[in-house]
């Protein structure tokens, strides 16, 4: 990086610091905390999504269809998240492969599961085999987004079906008695009051989901825990330029002190909205500013 | 081999008993319930002894964040703000490598690196800052009435707290600690995903579930057994919290008692 980082063995102190935290591994390093902020952004609004779908599948008035939308919120609520994501990984790259499988070679005669094997045909790989490496990291980020927005779906599932049943009965019975169909009372009256119902919750699940991140490290993806410990291990002369000892207690500090900073933005950020949402509302906290401007 | 063999050499096989190498390949149905059920010990383990041990912190933490004190209030908020706001599972790393360093210095504190000592101790300080939060909202939440009440009585300093405050801030607290403790639960899972090592595959039933998983390449026979263990886990905790929800509430009218409202699970 700098012209002064040529020979690192004569460098000491600051000098050999400012060199060691601008090689191309620690690079990386830094750049795998916009992993995780890419993550967040991609996730929330998947995950939301998700949990819209749920939650209108609970309220359905088709039987089998609430209760799909109602177990889909029950059994990942009920079990251990971690165990999901080791789940869902695995669970969900079979699913593709075996689709492709069944599309793209018919007439393939073999079981797919052999023993302890699971063999597709060579084109229903995913990714090719022959794909670059970074099709392969793109589809591990990829299954681990779709893995976070399956399980935090189900958890915003259930808030938002909260705050849906939490809207007054009034509100939607005058929009019905104003001749509105089922339909035009979900859209244009259920929706839009929903939300201040449901910011509580979801923001809770925001910072749930902020503590989750870590958890990518488990689906394979080189997040902040991978390279920190990568990073933080004893490095003997041998192998590089800038041998130091066992610094990974070091490394999981900065990460504990990042966290820390962005929950505390986040709940700065939140508090922020949430006065915004409430104001004049017909809620406590909405009465609450009423009277302490006046 | 039959399942009845199978239960001799497994089923505490998570603690060191039993026959030392796992199953490596012909795996069967009881094979993998037996050896997740035996994991499962560790994680009644963790959850048990931190919950007990996080419930009495909790207790001083929530006193300590209503002190009039300024240092000990701000010590008490600064340690749940620390605990809450970042991931177990980096707390878990951290925690980790620090026993590792400090081993080095200081060699008596050597079994603090096994997931035993070292995890637990991460998870009692972890559970008590959450249960502290939740306690010290329900402190705060104590009707006036009782303590003008308490006072007019006579009660005083630390009788007054024993009599009237701590029974009622646990009534009030009840639902949301049985959740936190549904929680607490479930992330004694990250334990042995996290540094600590599992010593001679002595590990908790996400651990050999994850075994299995691995070695099968099949995800829907463990994992689902994991689930099951687990769902029976969370119904015995609901059970018991609920046992004690009926004594905390036995005073009151049979239709002003809070009932327990379950809300399992949110990762920490």
């Amino acid at each position: 990086m700098f012209s002064y980082c040529a020979d690192p063995s004569t460098l000491e102190g600051l000098t050999w610091l400012s060199c060691y935290l601008t090689i191309g591994k620690q690079i990386s390093f830094y750049l795998s905390f916009f992993t995780v902020l890419a993550l967040l952004a991609i996730t929330a609004p998947t995950a939301l999504a998700f949990g819209f779908g749920g939650a209108m599948l609970a309220r359905s008035r088709i039987g089998p269809l609430a209760v799909l939308g109602k177990g889909y919120i029950a059994i990942v609520r009920g079990v251990p998240d971690i165990a999901f994501f080791l789940f869902f990984v695995i669970a969900l790259d079979q699913a593709f492969e075996y689709l492709r499988h069944k599309v793209k070679c018919p007439d393939w005669e073999e079981p797919i599961r052999q023993g302890n094997d699971f063999i597709v045909c060579q084109a229903a790989k995913l990714p090719l085999g022959n794909a670059p490496q970074w099709v392969h990291e793109t589809y591990g980020f990829f299954l681990a987004v779709l893995t976070f927005a399956i399980v935090f779906g189900a958890f915003a599932a259930n808030v938002l079906y909260g705050a849906m049943r939490a809207v007054p009965k009034a509100q939607l019975e005058t929009a019905e008695a104003y001749g509105m169909s089922q339909r035009q009372t979900f859209w244009r009256i259920l929706v839009p009051q929903m939300w201040v119902y449901a910011l509580p919750g979801l923001s809770n699940l925001w910072m749930v989901l902020i503590k989750a991140t870590p958890l990518l490290f488990l689906l394979g993806v080189e997040d902040i825990v991978y390279w920190a410990r990568e990073l933080g291990g004893t490095k003997s002369p041998r192998f590089t330029d800038y041998p130091h000892g066992d610094w990974r207690m070091w490394y999981f500090l900065v990460l504990l002190v990042f966290y820390l900073a962005f929950t505390k933005v986040s709940e700065v950020v939140l508090d922020r909205i949430m006065k915004r949402l409430t104001h004049g509302q017909a809620t406590a906290g909405g009465e609450a500013q009423r009277k302490a401007a006046a | 081999m039959s399942c009845l063999e199978v239960i001799a050499d497994y089923s505490l096989r998570s603690i060191g008993i039993g026959e030392r190498l796992l199953p490596r390949s012909d795996f069967t149905i009881c094979q993998q319930v037996v050896l997740i059920g035996s994991g499962m010990l560790w994680n009644i383990y963790f959850g048990v002894l931190a919950l007990f041990g996080g419930f009495f912190l909790a207790t001083a933490v929530a006193l300590g964040k209503a002190s009039q004190i300024w240092w000990v209030r701000k010590f008490s908020e600064w340690f749940i703000f620390l605990f809450r706001g970042s991931p177990l599972f980096i707390q878990f790393f951290f925690a980790y490598f620090l026993f590792l360093n400090l081993k080095g210095a200081i060699p008596i504190l050597a079994p603090f690196t096994a997931a035993w000592l070292g995890a637990l101790v991460v998870l009692f300080l972890n559970t008590a800052a959450y249960s502290g939060e939740i306690f010290y909202g329900a402190l705060l939440s104590i009707p006036k009435g009782d303590l003008e009440a308490a006072d007019a009585y006579g009660f005083s300093g630390f009788l007054r707290f024993r009599k009237i405050t701590w029974p009622t801030m646990l009534r009030l607290a009840w639902p949301a600690y049985t959740n936190e403790a549904i929680f607490l639960f479930h992330a004694t899972t990250l334990v042995f995903f996290s540094g600590f090592p599992a010593f001679q595959q002595k590990g908790d039933a996400l651990y050999y579930a994850k075994y299995f998983a691995d070695k099968t390449f099949n995800p829907f026979v463990p994992y689902p057994i994991l689930a099951g263990y687990f769902i029976l886990l969370t119904l015995i905790v609901i059970g018991f919290f609920g046992l004690v929800n009926r004594r905390l509430n036995r005073h009151l009218p049979q239709d002003s008692r809070r009932k327990l409202r379950i809300r399992p699970n949110l990762i920490r």
